[in-house]
């Protein structure tokens, strides 16, 4: 068990523009695989891009849905509806905490 | 008289409709796309490293804003805000400048591979939105996406990838802003990723090539749906103004023409031209081989040209000025003066040190900044040191066609190599092009060499046949007395011989003359002495006839006399006085 990642709070900004089946889709998604493996050290927020676009140039932002791990450093970005629990762990960098 | 050489493209799209277009504010680039890239459409330049697409995409927007007053995005895969500004501030280009009066919005797209995690779907709504708020943000009509194949390295999933880059260039002509996406020239495709699928309207592209160690850059606009364009490979260069494209052939031959004449320089030469000289705005050639005062000549005129006020542009390819100025004063063509008076212009460079597009654009940069009245190039031939003679030629063709739509006369030398029949072949095969075609040469006789000039041809005019010697004398270009001999014109030292022979020839048949003339004055007197004779015995003659004459009268009237005395001594019978009686 990585300690010093416990300690931290996992800052998550998801972008989205408006509300579509993608998005919606990945908000839920994630959502389901914070509350499995960060329950409590996480932090979720939604950018709507359609309502703030100058916000996208900052983080980079081409796809949609874009998951930003903001918190713990390195930045790393997650694209897609996350879908697939595996890559969205391993993209965050999370280690999942089910087994044993 | 340069004026309407910017016109001049205007008139080459008639009434018919036509496809709306924004001019793109590169040199020459409107010219060739007759009028500017597709409004509102997306056009491609694609091109392989090296070739300027950045640059001319950012020329594009910067002139959008400068001179159309348009505002522009541009989108950078590849380099970051301050890298572009920093490459193109050398051209006089301050982004940050435009970027602050907010006419000009630059949008950086990082695209990294390793930081990004694909999971599932997703689309590039992102882009859109960063790219339509931009555009919106300043109310942007030029977009460009500089190198958006960058996007295929970010993105594993293509066929996301490419629909996504289908969309964007529908968004982009439903916004109905101009746009240029630039993008790396692919093998044996226009570009690597297949763009050229999408953007169908427009595609221009740009090459890069080396021949015999020299660079020339290359445009082609290898499509452009919905209008005319020039279709050949035109060549640009990238100056200190920036983008600059040639397509100074000009495709109609309608060029004005005038009827003013410009002097050589040379009396006795003006004099073999019909019209005593050379047209305003004709292109004058002249060939021959080594030392056969091919730049004095040129001096000469542009001598006179400028002691008539007018200006000239002398691009001199073999001295420098410092050496022509003193080299044609020893022949007294003062061309220091005019030098001093701003008339006249000595470009003096080696030809090898630009390829030959960048003498074609400096001298089309100079002639618009001097706007001479005449252009000297000494000589022509040197250019082939930097190009192969197809490049040269059609070089020449389009400088010829650049001056002559620009009303400047054009006064080129030559040099021909070698003797025989070469001699009236310029290597350059320019000689069809030009108006007026002098041929200077040696005309080698016995022990010496001396120069003959004659007119090869000279469009509109007539002109004389016969080669003329000339002397360069301290006096200047000097063309001599034409000596025909037994075998054809004699120069230098036969000329003199020549002369004393006719000199002679003169006294003697002079002397002849005289001595005919002194006999025939003799046989004048001695007939004359004749007719008095004859006219005395004819007198004496008729004296005797007349003495004859009279004693025959004399004679005659004795005789009757007497008749009458006999008659009256015997008076007739009376009552028979008939006549036969009297006859018994």
């Amino acid at each position: 068990m990585a300690e010093e990642n416990d300690e931290e709070t996992w800052e998550l900004r998801l972008y989205v523009a408006g509300q579509t089946p993608k998005s919606v889709t990945a908000l839920a998604n994630l959502k389901k695989h914070c509350e499995q493996h960060l329950k409590g050290r996480y932090k979720i927020e939604v950018i709507d891009l359609l309502v703030n676009p100058q916000l996208a140039e900052g983080d980079q932002i081409l796809a949609i849905p874009t998951l930003v791990r903001k918190v713990p450093e390195p930045i790393r970005k997650i694209i897609g509806d996350l879908s697939n629990e595996e890559r969205v762990l391993v993209g965050l960098d999370v280690r999942p905490l089910i087994k044993k | 008289m340069p004026s309407f050489m910017q016109e001049y493209n205007s008139s080459v799209a008639p009434a018919l409709p036509q496809l709306p277009k924004a001019l793109t504010g590169i040199e020459g680039l409107d010219e060739i796309t007759d009028g500017g890239l597709p409004l509102g459409r997306p056009t491609l330049i694609c091109g392989s490293a090296g070739c300027g697409k950045t640059l001319m995409g950012i020329e594009f927007l910067v002139r959008g804003i400068q001179e159309y007053n348009e505002p522009g995005v541009l989108m950078a895969f590849e380099e970051t805000g301050e890298e572009l500004a920093a490459n193109v501030a050398s051209l006089g280009f301050d982004l940050k400048a435009l970027q602050d009066s907010k006419m000009l919005r630059l949008d950086h797209v990082h695209v990294d591979r390793s930081e990004i995690e694909e999971t599932g779907e997703y689309d590039l709504e992102g882009l859109f939105i960063r790219l339509g708020y931009a555009i919106d943000s300043i109310g942007a009509k030029r977009v460009v996406l500089d190198t958006i194949e960058a996007l295929f390295s970010g993105f594993p999933n293509q066929a996301v990838l490419r629909s996504e880059i289908r969309r964007l260039f529908r968004w982009l002509k439903d916004k109905g802003v101009t746009t240029v996406i630039t993008a790396e020239r692919g093998d044996g495709t226009l570009t690597r990723q297949g763009l050229e699928e999408y953007v169908s309207d427009c595609v221009i592209l740009l090459d890069n090539r080396v021949i015999d160690q020299i660079t020339t850059r290359r445009l082609r606009i290898v499509k452009y749906r919905g209008s005319t364009h020039g279709t050949n490979e035109y060549p640009y260069l990238i100056t200190e103004d920036g983008i600059s494209v040639l397509p100074v052939t000009s495709l109609r031959l309608d060029h004005q023409v005038s009827n003013n004449i410009m002097s050589s320089g040379v009396p006795a030469l003006d004099d073999m031209f019909g019209m005593g000289g050379f047209y305003q705005g004709s292109s004058v050639l002249i060939t021959g081989t080594a030392g056969t005062a091919k730049t004095t000549l040129a001096a000469s005129f542009a001598e006179k040209t400028c002691v008539q006020g007018q200006r000239c542009l002398f691009f001199a390819f073999e001295e420098s000025p410092q050496q022509l100025l003193r080299n044609m004063k020893s022949v007294s063509v003062d061309l220091k003066s005019h030098v001093d008076a701003g008339l006249l212009r000595i470009e003096a460079s080696r030809p090898t040190i630009n390829g030959l597009e960048q003498h074609l654009v400096t001298l089309h940069r100079l002639v618009k900044e001097f706007k001479p009245d005449a252009v000297i190039i000494d000589p022509i031939t040197n250019l082939i040191t930097v190009g192969n003679i197809a490049e040269v030629r059609s070089m020449l063709t389009r400088l010829i066609d650049f001056l002559k739509v620009s009303g400047i006369t054009a006064y080129f030398t030559a040099l021909v190599s070698g003797r025989g029949q070469q001699q009236e072949m310029t290597d350059e095969g320019v000689s069809s092009l030009v108006d007026t075609w002098i041929s200077v040469r040696d005309l080698e006789g016995i022990g010496e060499r001396n120069r003959g000039l004659s007119i090869l041809k000279s469009r509109g005019m007539a002109h004389s046949n016969q080669v003329r010697e000339f002397l360069v004398t301290d006096r200047g270009v000097e063309l001599l007395e034409v000596v025909v001999g037994p075998t054809g014109i004699v120069t230098g030292a036969s000329r003199l011989t020549q002369q004393l022979q006719e000199h002679a020839q003169t006294l003697a048949a002079q002397q002849e003359a005289d001595r005919r003339d002194r006999e025939l004055e003799r046989r004048r007197r001695v007939l004359e002495a004749n007719i008095a004779n004859l006219r005395t015995e004819f007198e004496s003659v008729e004296e005797e006839l007349r003495q004859i004459n009279s004693h025959e009268q004399t004679r005659q009237q004795t005789l009757a006399s007497g008749n009458q005395r006999i008659a009256a001594a015997n008076p007739p019978r009376r009552n028979a006085p008939t006549d036969g009686e009297n006859d018994r």
